[in-house]
């Protein structure tokens, strides 16, 4: 459980952000300059808001009322930074173990040995981290963090300094210690497809302030945050599980509630958890269910909402089943098709629109 | 060699040896202090830690002489309270060198620690290192290179520390007459030229093995980051 309620003042820029967090992986999202990094700060105890307090686990970090303020090395906040920071004079087993010989005994329950296996490190731990490559100097910096025992682990766009191929690599890895190791994390990131794949509860920054938290999917999809959350990748996530593979044809069938997706690039096995971004620009509509069509994917739904505006372009929000979804279609055809909520709907979504970046562990 | 001169340069190199341990303590203090704090009256201390790098030694001697001789400020309670003097022995030699040697010192550990990414420092404390060893397993480590080339330029300039030393604890054979003062009064001696001479190789051989040692050391220091350039 995160609550945070903090008022800083930072070189002219103001943060004012509150809110409350219970979940395995809490995403900040918000632009550059929104004020993620500072608020991470703050909770590092890096900076000194001005008022409020922070609270992880039942654990005052800060309170300005009691005048509580403990200094970094006692909040036990593992931190994971945009560059790897390695220490450039030590092994990456020496990294790897510097904060570890400095938690106290007893808080010691993450093993080296189990971090080293699930980051895969086994083969560069007597490498200096000038022989290391990005994606395994941040593996190494993520471990570093992991082993000095953290009451929550903080990853502030770990994945920012690395190519397309190794965020995979490093996305894959915060996965599988999220799913094993049990420490909350709080994910900085300005990418909704890391987000979305990643957290379970997101809390929105703007111009320093948290403009709304709440569940990932329902946070991205809602409307009115659209300026925030960004036009174009706007879109909804659907929490599914693998149904079947079909290794012939390479296409693999996710099982929701209310429904089924056939989607390519699937590497997780059946049964495993799996959830898919599907952006509203993917999402085609008809009112008769289409035949003799290359479209796998034809979901039955209803229409919740049609966004009123302006613009050429609108959003309308449906239901299918469980999961929520979001079509972008213009104007026109809202109107051609008499769109309004209540409405029965088929949703139209190509398989080859969800890419690999698109699926990730739920 | 003579007897007499093994003397010599024993004492030479006694004095700048103990000069540089004594000083390099503080030297890494007020680098760090003035590499990293910000207080009001930095400008001030960085000047009185740069004087002695500008004043005439001989200034800086007489000061010393002020200060630390038999009746001065400072050496009347050091004797008093702890029976250490410095007036006409060869720890007021060893002192007048580290002073002169200071700035020279203070100023290649300073730059280094500037040069340190502070945001290492930080990852260290969240990691759980209190200020102190933060200090000791991150800032000291890879300030190395420069700690070695300080003790190296604040050695070199002990060795041949003249007018400070001469004016404060004067030239006593045996006891304050190091190299240079040495060199210096068989010059002054008819008939003293060719060991003049003599000792004055012997000088040039020591700046010249010191200098070797301290770029193995620094080769050394540097041996993991060196590793770091080769992708």
């Amino acid at each position: 459980m995160i609550d945070v309620d903090i008022e800083q003042r930072l070189n002219g820029f103001e943060l004012a952000v509150a809110f409350q967090a219970q979940a395995p992986v809490v995403g900040l999202f918000g632009r550059s300059g929104s004020g993620k990094t500072t608020l991470v700060n703050a909770f590092a105890g890096i900076t000194r808001p001005r008022r409020g307090h922070i609270v992880v686990n039942g654990e005052v970090l800060f309170d300005s009322e009691h005048g509580i303020d403990l200094p970094p090395e006692k909040r036990r906040l593992g931190y994971v930074f945009q560059d790897d920071l390695l220490f450039p004079h030590l092994t990456a087993e020496a990294n790897l173990l510097y904060g570890f010989h400095r938690a106290p005994g007893p808080a010691r329950v993450i093993d080296p040995a189990h971090v080293v296996d699930l980051l895969g490190l086994k083969l560069l731990l007597r490498r200096f981290p000038g022989a290391l490559s990005g994606g395994e100097r941040q593996r190494v910096a993520i471990g570093r963090a992991l082993l000095a025992q953290p009451r929550l682990l903080l990853m502030d766009e770990p994945l920012a300094s690395l190519d397309v191929l190794r965020q995979n690599e490093v996305l894959r890895y915060i996965e599988q210690l999220r799913d094993d190791l049990h420490i909350p994390i709080v994910y900085v990131s300005h990418s909704v497809a890391e987000i979305t794949r990643l957290a379970d509860t997101v809390v929105l920054l703007a111009e320093g302030k948290s403009l709304a938290v709440g569940d990932v999917d329902d946070v991205m999809g809602r409307m009115e945050l659209r300026p925030h959350t960004g036009r174009h990748e706007a879109g909804a996530v659907v929490e599914t599980t693998v149904a079947a593979h079909d290794l012939g044809d390479g296409l693999a069938t996710l099982r929701f509630e209310g429904g089924e997706l056939i989607v390519p690039n699937v590497e997780a096995l059946v049964g495993e958890r799996v959830r898919v971004r599907i952006r509203a620009r993917d999402v085609a509509l008809a009112t008769e269910q289409p035949h003799h069509l290359s479209v796998l994917n034809v979901l039955k739904g209803s229409v919740v909402a049609v966004a009123r505006e302006d613009s050429p372009i609108v959003d309308v929000r449906l239901q299918v089943g469980s999961a929520s979804l979001v079509a972008r279609i213009t104007r026109r055809s809202c109107s051609d098709l008499g769109l309004a909520p209540g409405a029965e709907i088929y949703a139209l979504i190509k398989a080859v629109s969800i890419d690999r970046r698109s699926v990730g562990y739920a | 060699m003579s007897s007499e001169e093994i003397g010599i340069i024993g004492l030479s190199l006694k004095v700048a040896l103990a000069s540089v341990a004594f000083s390099l303590p503080a030297a890494i203090f007020f680098a760090y202090v003035l590499a990293r704090a910000d207080f009001p009256g930095k400008t001030l201390l960085d000047a009185v830690v740069h004087l002695p790098l500008v004043l005439p030694p001989v200034v800086v001697g007489f000061s010393l002489l002020l200060l630390f001789g038999k009746h001065g400020f400072i050496g009347r309670w050091l004797a008093e309270w702890f029976g250490i003097v410095f007036a006409f022995r060869w720890t007021g030699a060893a002192l007048a060198s580290a002073v002169m040697g200071f700035p020279l010192m203070v100023r290649a550990i300073r730059l280094s620690i500037a040069a340190i990414d502070q945001r290492l420092e930080t990852v260290a404390r969240t990691l759980g290192g209190s200020r102190t060893w933060v200090f000791l397993s991150v800032t000291l480590p890879l300030a190395l290179p420069g700690v070695v080339t300080g003790v190296l330029l604040s050695f070199a300039r002990s060795l041949g520390e003249f007018g400070a030393t001469i004016t404060f604890v004067s030239s006593i054979p045996g006891e304050t007459e190091t190299l240079p003062l040495a060199i210096y009064s068989l010059v002054q001696t008819p008939g003293g030229d060719s060991q003049a001479l003599r000792l004055s190789v012997i000088a040039v051989i020591l700046s010249v093995a010191a200098l070797m040692v301290s770029e193995w050391l620094t080769r050394r220091a540097r041996g993991a980051m060196q590793h770091h350039d080769r992708r």
